[in-house]
Parts: structure tokens; sequence; C-alpha cells
């Protein structure tokens, strides 16, 4: 009896384990957007090449991605190469241009390529603050009505894609 | 070439720890002497090879390698020398480089200093570390390489280190974190050499008991500067988060302060032995669920380290096989035979008991807030998270619970002590103390029923203290004569209670009377913030070496006197374009001015945070004496003078705990 009661201890970590274990598999980052399935908020800023503001219809027109980025960010500039590649199999992708320097954004893109068909730029990180913007990069799905659909937190890449964010654009693009 | 040098280091350093955890161990089962005596060697050559990788990676730093990947992100060539030598450890590669080598540090150290251990207790103990250090240095290696290379494609310029790592607290506070956390495997390997071998007895606890004493100093020290860094680095102004890493570190430090207390018993005793193997096992697997929780990306804390879901596999495996293992071992060798020594109800032993009970529970609660998101995405219930106010509502009644017989604890008896007798004692100064409790807040303008009790709680910790060290003083005349009766274990302990109760004082006082505010400050401007008058004389623009900054140069007032001047920073980094916060402080004993710069509000005005934190400092300086005390413990000398006797007295230590069952 003294002896099974020495056990308890291994049994509680044997249980703790499993948790851990399943953790593993989940992905804290992998936050549900306070916007999910609600409209892509408002706004008018202006885009990177033209100081005149636009508004938000003017800019996306979904299904697209919106993809958040900046010239600070270490991690963009890992994701670039794909985007690029994404661009190019046709996904439309509007650019959030994420307290930066318009003027270093812009070389940039000279430097890596233009994934992008409009680059808002929001140098006050405004339409962030609305979004809810964790930090550079993230990735939100916008639909054809102009609905957030899905958001991702961190580096977009191929797995990335095929795992969560290809299906809401298998109609539109084949790749 | 150089790089390849240290990643060469870091295999010959791996294949001596796979030989010490095990061929001595085999000799220790073959009693093999000749065999058993090759661990201090390997466990020296461990730490030599260890050494010359982490000091290889520092030189790759210095001088600005960006052909090397950790170098390349976590490094500039304007960033101060000082900073890039601690960027060494911003990262993860580095700092999992750093938590090896203070391992090796401390097998080398347990080595050198226990020459006096039996043998085999000593080969057990060291292949227990070096099965440790082959985990861990096989995690570097295989999954976390610092020397890889970025070839070809390597980059003109370093994209920095992350700027909160930028400061002087942060060049020390992960060495001594480290230092405490991985100094938990030295109890953790004598408890496990001890159920190997059979042997749980007053000489184990005595081996075990400085080695602990001094890892959980270090770690208390490390908490301490991580909350003070926090404090003056983050711009908010506080100085406990209950974030994911802290409570990662806070745990094994409520363990360790178990298993502290428990060690005593054992030591002097003989009691709660199978306790206090446990303790020493859950101590150090608390440390090591820590490392888990940090690397692997489970828990979102503001210490984002990589995520990385194989690393997390890798150190999860581990985890499994040490902490699993070892509460096997512990399952099937820990006495289940009751000790035949008694004690009463009221007792040094009792109340020992529940000072563990009180840090157990009191661990349980904080893991268990910790890991509730986990558990609750596990079980497909959605993300949660519990925060500050599930911690503060456990925590704190918790700790209120354990002060009122913490403070009996220095003046009881062991065996038996009785209510009168400490009635005697403590009896009537406790009646004044409850008389200036009631009258303190009014010191600081009106009445507070917490800072009340937090006062009373103090007053009643020092006062068991004070009555105790007079006690033990008695009859000698002269501080120096006084000052021999004294043991450094005693004065430790002193030292450690005084500390606590400076932080329970310091902490209530603060949460309770702080002020803050934010408002709109524009050149010109004055704001009154608890009686002193912050005037904002002026913004401009300052240049460091690797950041721009607008600083705001604030003159602090009180009445007509001019205190001090501020100058808080909102700096931009150059290389990464990251902005931070840089407080500045007017630091005092009984209370600290804060100034923070927030955000531009257009027309030259800013976002402005002004605090004033009475007797904030109280709770660092507490948490430093208690460090401190612990440290001290370790130089009494019977820690040293016995243990060459050890295995002669630890038959008599068999028998005087069955005279002391008798008598």
């Amino acid at each position: 009896m003294g002896r099974l009661r020495l056990f308890v201890p291994l049994v509680a970590f044997a249980l703790l384990a499993v948790l851990l274990f399943r953790g593993l598999s989940l992905d804290p980052t992998a936050l549900p957007s306070a916007l999910l399935d609600k409209p892509f908020p408002a706004f008018t800023l202006p885009t990177l090449g033209s100081d005149t503001p636009r508004s938000r219809d003017d800019v996306i027109k979904g299904p697209a991605l919106v993809n958040v980025w900046a010239t600070w960010c270490y991690s963009c500039r890992v994701e670039h190469p794909f985007l690029v590649e994404l661009a190019e199999r046709g996904i439309p992708i509007v650019g959030l241009n994420y307290k930066d320097e318009p003027t270093k954004a812009r070389q940039w893109l000279v430097d890596l390529g233009n994934p992008y068909s409009d680059n808002i730029s929001d140098t006050e990180g405004v339409l962030g603050l609305d979004l809810g913007v964790y930090g550079a990069p993230e990735t939100y799905v916008v639909d054809a009505s102009g609905n957030v659909r899905y958001r991702h937190v961190g580096v977009l890449d191929s797995a990335v894609w095929e795992g969560e964010l290809s299906r809401f654009f298998s109609q539109e693009a084949a790749p | 070439m150089l790089a390849e040098v240290g990643h060469f280091s870091l295999i010959i350093a791996f294949v001596l720890a796979v030989l010490l955890s095990s061929v001595p161990l085999w000799g220790a089962w073959r009693r093999n002497t000749a065999v058993m005596l090759l661990a201090p060697s390997l466990a020296i050559g461990f730490f030599v090879f260890l050494a010359t990788a982490f000091g290889v990676l520092a030189i790759l730093f210095l001088q600005d390698d960006f052909s090397v990947k950790v170098v390349a992100s976590n490094s500039n060539t304007l960033l101060p020398s000082i900073y890039k030598f601690s960027a060494v450890w911003g990262n993860h590669e580095g700092s999992l480089l750093l938590w090896v080598l203070i391992l090796s540090g401390w097998m080398v150290a347990v080595a050198r200093f226990s020459r006096g251990l039996p043998e085999i207790v000593l080969t057990r103990v060291l292949s227990v570390m070096g099965i440790i250090a082959v985990g861990f240095t096989a995690f570097a290696l295989f999954t976390s390489n610092p020397f890889e290379r970025l070839l070809p494609g390597t980059p003109g310029e370093g994209s920095d280190l992350n700027p909160l790592l930028q400061d002087p607290g942060l060049i020390i506070h992960p060495p001594l974190l480290y230092m405490g956390y991985v100094g938990f495997s030295v109890p953790f390997a004598f408890a496990i050499a001890a159920l190997l071998g059979g042997q749980l007895d007053a000489a184990w606890a005595r081996w075990s008991r400085p080695w602990t004493n001094v890892a959980w100093g270090f770690l208390t020290l490390g908490i301490m500067l991580g909350s003070w860094w926090a404090y003056y680095e983050l711009g908010w102004g506080g100085w406990w988060f209950w974030d994911p890493v802290e409570n990662a570190s806070f745990t094994p430090w409520l363990v360790g302060t178990a298993l502290v207390h428990s060690l005593a018993v054992t030591e002097k005793r003989g009691l709660f032995r199978s306790w206090t193997v446990l303790m020493a096992i859950a101590a150090f697997s608390l440390s090591l669920l820590g490392t888990f929780l940090v690397r692997s990306g489970v828990l979102t804390s503001v210490h984002a380290f990589a995520a990385d879901p194989d690393r997390g596999l890798f150190i999860l495996i581990f985890l499994g096989l040490v902490i699993g293992g070892s509460l096997t071992l512990y399952a099937v060798r820990a006495p289940t035979v009751a000790s035949r020594v008694g004690y009463r109800a009221i007792s040094r032993e009792a109340l020992l008991l529940f000072n563990n009970l009180v840090f157990c529970i009191s661990a349980l609660t904080v893991l268990l807030g910790t890991l509730f998101p986990l558990i609750m995405d596990a079980l497909g219930q959605g993300k949660y998270s519990v925060g500050p106010p599930y911690f503060n509502a456990v925590f704190v009644p918790l700790m209120a619970l354990l002060v009122p017989l913490m403070g009996l604890g220095p003046v009881s008896r062991w065996k038996q002590d009785s209510l009168p007798r400490v009635w005697h004692e403590l009896g009537r100064p406790a009646l004044v103390i409850v008389v200036v409790s009631l009258l303190a807040p009014w010191t600081l303008g009106e009445f507070n029923l917490w800072i009340a009790l937090a006062t009373l709680l103090s007053l009643w910790l020092a006062l068991g203290l004070i009555k105790d060290l007079l006690h033990r003083t008695r009859g000698a005349s002269g501080f120096g004569s006084k000052l021999a009766r004294l043991t450094p274990s005693y004065l430790g302990m002193w030292c450690a209670h005084a500390g606590f109760a400076m932080v329970v004082l310091g902490a209530t006082v603060v949460t309770q009377n702080a002020v803050e505010r934010d408002i709109r400050m524009a050149p010109g401007d004055r704001q009154s913030v608890a009686g002193y008058e912050f005037e904002l004389m002026e913004i401009d623009r300052v240049s460091g070496p690797n950041f721009v900054a607008d600083q705001a140069r604030f003159s602090v007032w009180q009445g007509d006197r001019k205190i001090t001047e501020l100058t808080p920073q909102k700096r931009r980094y150059t290389a990464s374009g990251q902005v931070m916060t840089e407080a500045d402080i007017d630091a005092g004993f009984f209370r600290d001015l804060f100034v923070a710069m927030g955000e531009p509000v257009g027309d030259a005005a800013w976002a402005i945070r002004l605090q004033y934190k009475p007797l904030i400092r109280w709770i660092w300086l507490g948490a430093l004496l208690i460090g401190f005390g612990a440290l001290t413990t370790a130089f009494d000398r019977r820690y040293r003078a016995r243990v060459a006797r050890d295995l002669v007295t630890e038959q008599a230590a068999e028998l005087e705990v069955a005279a002391a069952s008798h008598g």
C-alpha cells in the first residue's frame, strides 16, 4: 500500500507528459482574429507610391490575401520569396506596410520583387490597431464580400499555404 | 575555420558526456574503483571542451563573423562590445550552450569540492549529471547548432540584438538564472545516487544541503534581476507579470524553497526522507519543464525564443526519460517505512512540514495556471488565459497563511514545543507590533487594511528573528564575540527570513499605494503626482551608438526644492527599426519616481507616464538578502569538516537517530 502511493508522482507526470505532447501539435499563435467573418476594417490611407489617400473598397477587391510586412522585420525577408511565387501563380496579395518608412519600403520592393497588387502605407499603425495586428508578418484572408476569413500569425510558407490558406482560393486560381 | 573549431569541441564534449554517463556507472555497479575514478577526469574534460566551444562563439560575436547564422541574426557591427558578448546568450542556440556550460561548471565544482565523498557516491552523482549533459549537448548539437554557417549568402551586416536585451541587467540575468536552474541538477543527482545506492540518510542530506542552498540562492538572484529588468526596461513600471516564462523559473524556486527546508529536517532529524528525495527530483524536473515550455513554443510569452515543434519534441522525449526514469526509480526504491523518530504537533518539524505544504501547493497552483491555456486548448475548449487575477487570488492568501507560522520557526524547538512557552517568549512584544501595525499605514496618509496586515506580518517575522538572535548571543560581550557565536548557516537563514519580510512589506505597499498617471504633456507643462511636481522642460533628439532617440527632460520638484532631473527616451534602433521605451527613474530607499515616454500626440506633445512607487526597492533588496543569505550558508564549516569523516558519521547519525527515538 505504502509502495503504491509512491507511484502517484510518476502517474501525475505521465499525464502531464501526454498533455505536453498534445501541446506540441497545437499552435498557440493561431489566435482566432476578433474580426473573423466580419468585414475588413474601413480605412483611408495612402498607398506606397501615391500620396492620395485611398479607401478600403478601392484597394482590397477580394478574394485576396492581406499581408502585413515591414522592412524592419527579419522574418518578412524570409517570407518574401514565397509571396512572389504566390503572386506569380495568380493569387492577389495586398500589402499592408506596417509602421515603416515608405522610401525604404519602395526600395525593398525594387530589390526583392513586388508581389503586391497594392500596398497600404500604414506608417502610424492605425489600421494595424483596428485589425489587431500582433506584429509582422501576419496574413489575412479576405473573401469576395470583403469579410476576414482567416488570420495567420508568422511566416507564410508553402506548408501553411497548403494546409490552411489555399482552400480559400481553390476555385479562383488553379496552381 | 574558427566556427568549425567550436563545432568540433562541442562534438568532443558530447562524446565525453556519453562516456561519463555510462562508463563510471558501470564501474560503480561492478565495484571497479579504477573505472569509477574516471568520472572526475571526464567531467573536467567535458567542461574544458564546452568552455572552448563557448569561448569560440564569443569570439565569433566579437569579430562580427556574419557568416555564422546566430551572429548574423543577433548582432551588428554598431553594437557595443559588451552587448556583442552578452548577445552570445541572447538567442536560443547560444543560451543553450550557456546552459550546458554551467552544467559542466557545476560538475567540475562537485568533482573538486567533494573529494571527501565516498568514491561510489561521487561517481554516481557525476554520472547522473553526465546523463543530463548528454541530453542537452545532443539537443544543442542536433537541433540548435550555434555554429551553423550562412554559406553562401553571408550578409554584410547583422540584424542586431533585440533592443530589449541591450541592457546591463540582461548581461547577468540569464547566467544567474541558469546557475540556479541547472544547479538543482546537483541535489537531483545526489538524490538519484542515494536511491541507486539505497542510502537515504543524514549524511546524504548533509552532502546535498550546501549545493541546494547555493543553487537556490542563485535562482533567487536571477529571478530578482529579471523582475528588476522588467520594471525599468519594459517601460510599464510593473515588477511581476505572471508571464509563463517567469512562472517557469518561479515554480522551481517554490519547490526549491520546500527542498531547502525539508533537507534541514532530514539532516538534523532523519525525518521526511522520501519526501525530501521527491522534492529534489521535483525541483530539477520543474527546471527542465521550464526549459521545455520556453524552448518549445507551446505557450506564448514575451520571452519568445524561436518556437520550433521539433526542438519541443526533442526536449519532451528527454524530459520523459529523465523525469519518468527518476520518478520510477523513486517509486521502486524510496523507503516506505515510517521513521521511528517522532515529533509533536507543535514542534519545529511540524512547522517545516507546514512550510513544505504551502510551498508545494503554491508551486502546483502556479503550474496549473501556467499550463491552463494548454490544458483548455488540448481539450478543445478554445483559447484561454487565466492571467494575473488568478495568480494573485491564489498566491497571496497562501503566502499570508505561511508567514504567521514562519515567524515562529526560528524560536521553535525540535521534537516538541509548547504554546505557553512560545507565548511567554513572543506574547508581549506581539501585542506591541499589533498596535504599531495599526498605526503604520497612517504615516502614508490614510488607513489601509492591507498595509496594516503586511506590516503586522513583516514585524512578526522580524520579532521572531530578533528574539532568537538575542537568545543566541546572550552572555557574549562585544560585537565580535556575539558574531562568533553565529554560524554561517544561521546568519544565512536570518538574512533570508529578514529579506522575505522586506519583500512582503515592499510588495504590499507598492501594490496598494503606487500612483500612476498617463497624461499628455508638452514642453512647459507641469504635473503633480503624489506630492511631486514633474515639469517637462524640453524634448530633443539625441543619438547613441546604434540608435536615435527622442529625449524628454523633466525637472522634478518637491515643494520648492528641486530633487532631480529625469531624461526618459524613446529610442529607434537603426538596424532593426525597433522602437524602445527607455524609462528614467529616480530610485530611493523609500520611493521611486518613474517617467516613461509613450507616443507623440501632436503639437510637440507626448503621452507621458508618471509613476510614484513607494518601497518598490524593498522587493529587490529583500530578494538580494534572501539570495546572499542562501549563498552564505554554504560557508558553514560543518559541510566541509565532516565530509572526510562521513563514512564514520553516517553510522553515528543512524545511532543518533535511533537514540533520539527512544529519548
